[in-house]
C-alpha cells in the first residue's frame, strides 16, 4: 500500500475533480427520525455541499450501485419467426464518496461472490470496475460492532481511503487512478510524525469502535444453538417484511423472471433482490415452503451471514454496520440476539 | 389462458361497476403508453366508461364496486351467469372497500345520514365474492394497471399469475424512500401485500392497507410496534378496518 498525506483544504477540490469527471453518488441527508437525528442515504450528487461527510451511517447501504434492487439482465424481440437478444453489461463511470471501512469491506464480500466465484457476474464487474470509491474515517456509528468483525479498518477494495490526523488526511492510495488524482492536488509523501499521528487517530477510533461483544467461535456456536428457543422468540416478533436484507450492504439473494411487453413482441429477464426472510423465499416447484415460519426464515438469515459464508469464504458475510438493526421496526438487532445465544451456553 | 377456463387468443371481456367510485374502471383506460396494446390484447364487448354498445357474449367479466343494494345482487347474478371468468377488481370488490365501513353503523342510521329524508335501498356491503364465486381478485384502490397488465398478459398466454407475498415495505426499498415509520407515521406497509410499488409512502403518506394483507402477516407484532411508537390499537384498528380487507384479521389488539 501506497501512503500519503492530503492537505485538508484540498478534500473539497478533489472531491469536486471527481464530481466534474463522473458521476458522483455521495451520503445525502434525507430527512430526520422520530428522535430527532437525521437520516441519510447514499445518493447521487451533483455539488459538494449536496453531501454530509460527517454522517453517521445511511439507511440503505450503497449495494445498490452494484446490485440493483431491479435490473434488467437481457431483452428479446420477436420477429417475424424470429427473434433477437441484447445483453447490456456496460456501465458508466461512477464515483462513491465518503464509504466507510465497513462498507468498502462490504465490497470485498460481494467481489468474492460475483468476481472471484464459479461465475463471475459481468453485471457486477463493469460495475465494479467502473466505480472509483473514496473511502473516510470516522468515529463509530450507533450500534455497530464493525470491531469484532474486523471490518472498521481496510486495506485494499477501494482507490483512496481518507484518515484525519488534524492538519491533513493521511490517505491510503489504492490504484493508480487514485494517485492520479491526488497527486494532481498536491499530495505529500508522508514523514514518520504522520505514520505516528495516524495509528494514534485508529487507536482513538477503535477504543470507541469496543463495545465487548466477542464473536470468536461463532460459527460452531450457531451449530450448537440450532434448536435454541431464542430463534422462536425473535422470530415470533419478525414481520417477514425482508427489510433487513434490503438495507443490508451484502445480502445479495436475488430472483431472475420474465416480462414480456404488452404488445407481447419483446421480453426482458430481470433480476431482483430477494431476501431470505421474505414469506416465499424457500417456495419450491409445486409450492412447498422449506422455511414455512419467520423463526425459521429469520434464523437462517445469521446462518448465512455467520456460518454458511464463512463455510465457503473464510469470513463472516456481516460486516457489523448494524443497518439491519436499525432499520427492523420489530426491534431486532444482531448484537442483542448473538449476545443472548451466548449467554445461553454459558459465560 | 386455459388454466383459468378461457381458450381464444383475444379474451372477450366486458367491465361492470356497482357500488363504487370508478376509479379502477378509470385506471384499465389510463397509461396512455400501452393502452393501444392493452386494448389490443383483448376484446372489448361491454365497457361503459370507454365504448358504446353492450354486447353480452364475454368471457371474462371484470366487476368493479361492493355489492349494496338487492337489484345489485340481481344484476351480479347474470353476469356471473354469463362470464366463463369472473374477475373482481378493485378492493371494493375485494373487500367491500371504503363503503364497507357502513357495516360498522345502523342501517338506517347510516341511510338517514347520507340520504336525509329520502332514504334510499340499502343493504349491508358485500364483496363480491360474499354474494358469487369469484375466479380472480386484483386489490387495490385504485387498482395499479400495470399489475393488471401483468395479469392479462399472463391470462393470454396461459401462465399462472402469483400476486407478491411480501409487503409493501420491499417496495419501499426498491424505490429508496426513507422509512415513515422512521420519520414517525404510521404505516400499514409491513402487513400490507405489495404489488402497488409503494406511491403513497413515496409521496409522503403511510399505508393504509388498500391491497389487503399481505401473506401471513404478523399482526400481533404490528399492533405491538405501533404502540411502542405511541399509536394506540384504536388507531391502527381503525385504519385497518378502511378499506375492508383485513376484515376477520383485524380482530384485536395487543395484550
Ligand atoms: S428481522 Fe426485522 S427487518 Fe428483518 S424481516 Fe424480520 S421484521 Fe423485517
Ligand atoms: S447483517 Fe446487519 S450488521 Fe451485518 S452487514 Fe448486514 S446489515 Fe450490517
Ligand atoms: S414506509 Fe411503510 S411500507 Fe415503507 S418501509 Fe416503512 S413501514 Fe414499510
Ligand atoms: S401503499 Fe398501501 S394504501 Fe398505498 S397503494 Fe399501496 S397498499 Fe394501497
Amino acid at each position: 500500500m501506497l501512503y500519503k498525506t492530503l492537505r485538508k483544504e484540498a478534500f473539497r477540490s478533489v472531491v469536486e475533480a471527481i464530481l466534474a469527471g463522473s458521476e458522483g453518488v455521495g451520503p445525502r441527508r434525507v430527512g430526520t427520525d422520530r428522535r430527532g437525528k437525521p437520516i441519510h442515504q447514499f445518493l447521487p450528487a451533483e455539488r459538494f455541499e449536496d453531501m454530509d461527510f460527517s454522517y453517521d451511517t445511511t439507511e440503505f447501504s450503497a449495494k445498490t450501485y452494484f446490485l440493483p434492487f431491479r435490473e434488467k439482465l437481457s431483452t428479446y424481440r420477436f420477429t417475424d419467426g424470429d427473434w433477437e437478444q441484447e445483453i447490456r453489461y456496460r456501465a458508466e463511470p461512477r464515483a462513491l464518496i465518503g464509504l466507510h471501512a465497513c462498507d468498502i469491506n462490504a465490497l470485498l464480500r460481494l467481489d468474492k461472490v460475483f468476481a472471484r466465484d464459479w461465475y463471475p457476474s459481468p453485471y457486477y464487474l463493469s460495475r465494479r470496475r467502473n466505480t472509483f470509491i473514496l473511502g473516510i474515517d470516522h468515529d463509530p456509528c450507533e450500534g455497530a460492532f464493525c470491531r469484532a468483525l474486523g471490518t472498521d479498518t481496510v486495506t485494499h477494495g477501494f482507490d483512496l481511503f481518507l484518515t484525519d490526523i488534524g492538519e491533513s488526511y493521511f490517505a491510503a492510495v489504492g490504484s493508480d487512478r487514485g494517485l492520479a488524482l491526488i497527486e494532481g492536488f498536491g499530495a505529500q509523501p508522508i514523514t514518520d510524525e504522520d505514520s505516528h499521528r495516524y495509528v494514534a487517530e485508529r487507536k482513538r477510533i477503535a477504543a470507541l469502535t469496543e463495545n465487548g461483544l466477542n464473536l470468536n467461535n461463532l460459527p460452531n456456536l450457531l451449530d450448537i444453538e440450532f434448536k435454541s428457543p431464542i430463534w422462536a422468540k425473535w422470530g415470533a416478533k419478525c414481520l417477514s417484511c425482508g427489510t433487513c436484507a434490503m438495507v443490508c450492504p451484502t445480502c445479495y439473494c436475488h430472483g431472475v423472471y420474465e416480462r414480456i411487453s404488452m404488445d407481447f413482441r419483446e421480453g426482458a429477464k430481470i433480476r431482483q433482490l430477494h431476501s431470505c426472510t421474505l414469506v416465499d423465499f424457500a417456495v419450491v416447484a409445486g409450492g412447498h415452503n422449506f422455511r414455512p415460519t419467520p423463526e425459521s426464515r429469520l434464523k437462517y438469515r445469521y446462518y448465512h451471514q455467520h456460518r454458511g459464508f464463512v463455510e465457503q469464504h473464510e469470513e463472516p458475510k456481516c460486516v457489523g454496520c448494524n443497518r439491519c438493526g436499525r432499520a427492523c421496526l420489530a426491534g431486532i438487532t444482531p448484537v442483542e440476539v448473538i449476545r443472548e445465544l451466548q449467554e445461553e451456553v454459558g459465560p | 389462458m386455459r388454466y383459468l377456463k378461457i381458450d381464444s387468443p383475444r379474451p372477450r371481456i366486458a367491465v361492470f361497476d356497482f357500488t363504487d367510485c370508478e376509479g379502477c374502471e378509470l385506471q384499465l383506460a389510463n397509461k396512455e403508453e400501452t393502452l393501444v396494446p392493452f386494448l389490443n390484447a383483448v376484446e372489448i364487448v361491454d365497457f361503459r366508461e370507454i365504448a358504446t354498445g353492450e354486447g353480452e357474449d364475454y368471457e371474462i367479466a371484470f366487476v368493479e364496486g361492493a355489492i349494496s343494494r338487492s337489484d345489485e345482487v340481481e344484476r351480479l347474478k347474470v353476469i356471473r351467469g354469463k362470464a366463463r371468468l369472473l374477475v373482481a377488481l378493485g378492493s371494493c370488490a375485494c373487500f367491500g372497500g371504503v363503503n364497507r365501513m357502513k357495516n360498522a353503523y345502523d342501517l338506517d342510521a347510516a341511510n338517514a345520514e347520507v340520504y336525509g329524508p329520502t332514504p334510499k335501498e340499502t343493504l349491508p356491503v358485500r364483496s363480491v365474492k360474499e354474494v358469487v364465486p369469484v375466479d380472480l381478485e386484483i386489490p387495490g384502490c385504485p387498482v395499479c394497471k400495470d399489475e393488471v397488465e401483468r395479469i392479462v398478459r399472463h391470462l393470454v398466454l396461459d401462465v399462472p399469475f402469483a400476486f407478491h407475498a411480501y409487503p409493501v415495505c420491499v417496495e419501499c426499498k426498491q424505490r429508496f424512500t426513507t422509512c415513515l415509520m422512521e420519520k414517525g407515521q404510521l404505516c400499514l406497509g409491513p402487513i400490507v401485500r405489495a404489488g402497488c410499488e409503494a406511491p403513497c409512502p413515496a409521496g409522503g403518506l403511510g399505508c393504509w392497507g388498500c391491497r389487503g394483507p399481505a401473506e401471513a402477516p404478523n399482526v400481533e407484532e404490528f399492533f405491538a410496534l405501533a404502540k411502542a411508537r405511541g399509536f394506540t390499537d384504536g388507531e391502527v384498528s381503525e385504519r385497518m378496518a378502511f378499506f375492508g380487507g383485513f376484515e376477520g384479521i383485524a380482530a384485536g389488539g395487543t395484550r
